[in-house]
């Protein structure tokens, strides 16, 4: 009992130490960062490797379950019905499942096979094998890596419009793709009609996306396409951001514009990576630079 | 064996997470199964199986988001270990206080989350109620849902296996 006692004074105080330990080397690890933003190569490589697999397959396997289970549902739904034609009506129901869905596959590749030959730089298909790890920050995993070619900040974009870039590091067989609408997300952007130039941002609302640093002045309406300006050295130039949503006078000496984004983030399945290494921003007409994409 | 639970607690959710939340922007923001995971794990285990595992959880999660690392794992940090200090301190044993415990873990988890995130990019302190309830809400439901599986869910197997006996 009087050990018990002990036990307990001597660990509340170690548990406190040990939570204070803890805590103090969060700050520590936080602040290598603030200045480098470099991250924690190392950790983030080991980490990403190994769980893109298990990510790969989870994704299996919920795929499987997913398709079992609608096929299990399907075949429910007939069994009132006498024995053999059950099993010939489920049967036919499963092949059709099975073709429909390969059509619609097939649709989505074509899409972005139809694309893939359209844009003038090298591309690569990937599927997206894994959502978002982190409610507040909006990254997808897709299943090509650096095994592939692909490289940290490279594009990746859909038969519709961009999608966002490959943040780092990469995996042998897989890579993480920070969506433009992640509030940390930007590019280099142009109002087609004008061209009009300035950055789009991703931020936490809807429309999802914002476009900054376009001049009160600028010739901008509602409905304008908003276009890539390739400035940032990431995004090939031309490739379809979204439209102008809004476009009222905002503070200082700029506008303040949303974009609805023309990719719809909630079901992204099949996406391009454009195989080109990001190169070094190129000041915009007006001489001032961009901030880039990364913030 | 706490250990390896705890490990399966974490990688599971992680692996969910990223998978049930249907690669949707308004899917993965409804739960966050690491947090679930990490109050469990504080309530079962205590508070300091609850810090560790917030460690180990909120590390592994920042470095697969890509965002800063440390950030999310400082957080859950602090909500695992003061999950398991107030588990230890009051009785949390029935649905209601430990839905109030993962409600409560949720809000905190995104207060430090936002707050840390302002300071590092020294920008303002944004939190989206609405969002932020209905995710913490959601975290409740499946927190209690984990914990009826886990203590229900092996004398309702045993139970239906004995009817089937009578039978």
């Amino acid at each position: 009992m009087l050990d018990n006692i002990q036990r307990t004074t001597v660990a509340r105080p170690r548990t406190g130490l040990l939570f204070l330990a803890v805590i103090v080397g969060h700050v520590i690890l936080i602040s290598s960062q603030v200045q480098s933003r470099a991250g924690v190569p190392v950790l983030e490589g080991v980490t990403f490797g190994v769980f893109s697999r298990v990510q790969q397959a989870t994704a299996g396997v919920f795929r499987f379950v997913g398709s079992g289970w609608s096929n299990y549902v399907d075949l429910r739904g007939v069994r009132g019905e006498n024995e053999t034609l059950r099993s010939r009506v489920s049967e036919l129901e499963v092949r059709l499942q099975e073709q429909r869905a390969l059509a619609l596959r097939a649709e989505r590749l074509q899409a972005a096979l139809n694309l893939q030959s359209a844009v003038a730089v090298p591309t690569l298909a990937a599927e997206v094998i894994a959502g978002y790890v982190n409610p507040g920050i909006l990254t997808v995993t897709i299943d090509r890596g650096s095994a592939d070619g692909v490289l940290e900040d490279m594009a990746v974009i859909a038969p519709v419009g961009v999608v966002g870039r490959v943040i780092g590091p990469v995996a042998a067989h897989a890579a993480r793709v920070q969506l433009l609408v992640d509030q940390h997300a930007a590019a280099g952007a142009v109002i087609e009609r004008s061209r009009a130039g300035g950055m789009v941002v991703g931020r936490d609302a809807d429309p999802t996306l914002r476009m900054d640093l376009v001049s009160y002045l600028a010739d901008v309406k509602i409905g304008d396409l908003v276009v890539t300006s390739g400035a940032d050295g990431i995004y090939p130039r031309g490739f379809t951001i979204g439209w102008v949503e809004t476009a009222d006078r905002g503070e200082g000496l700029y506008k303040s514009i949303t974009v609805k984004p023309s990719v719809d983030f909630r079901s992204l399945e099949e996406v391009l990576v454009v195989l080109r290494p990001a190169r070094k921003a190129i000041p915009e007409e007006s001489g001032e630079p961009p901030s880039g994409p990364a913030r | 064996m706490k250990a390896v639970v705890v490990l399966l607690a974490l990688a599971g959710a992680l692996a969910l997470q990223t998978t049930l939340s249907g690669l949707t922007i308004n899917g993965a923001r409804m739960v966050n199964l690491v947090v679930v995971a990490v109050v469990y794990v504080a309530l079962m285990y205590g508070s300091v199986t609850g810090l560790m595992a917030g460690t180990a959880g909120g590390l592994a999660q920042d470095t697969l988001a890509g965002g800063i690392v440390g950030i999310g794992g400082l957080s859950k940090t602090i909500i695992g270990f003061l999950s398991g200090v107030l588990g230890a301190h009051f009785i949390v044993a029935q649905p209601l206080p430990r839905f109030v415990m993962f409600v409560g873990a949720t809000i905190a988890h995104e207060v430090v989350f936002q707050g840390v995130y302002a300071l590092v990019e020294a920008r303002g302190f944004r939190l989206q109620f609405t969002p932020l309830l209905t995710q913490a809400l959601i975290n409740g439901i499946v927190g209690l849902t984990a914990f009826f599986i886990v203590e229900r869910g092996p004398g309702l197997v045993q139970g239906r296996r004995a009817r089937r006996g009578r039978y």
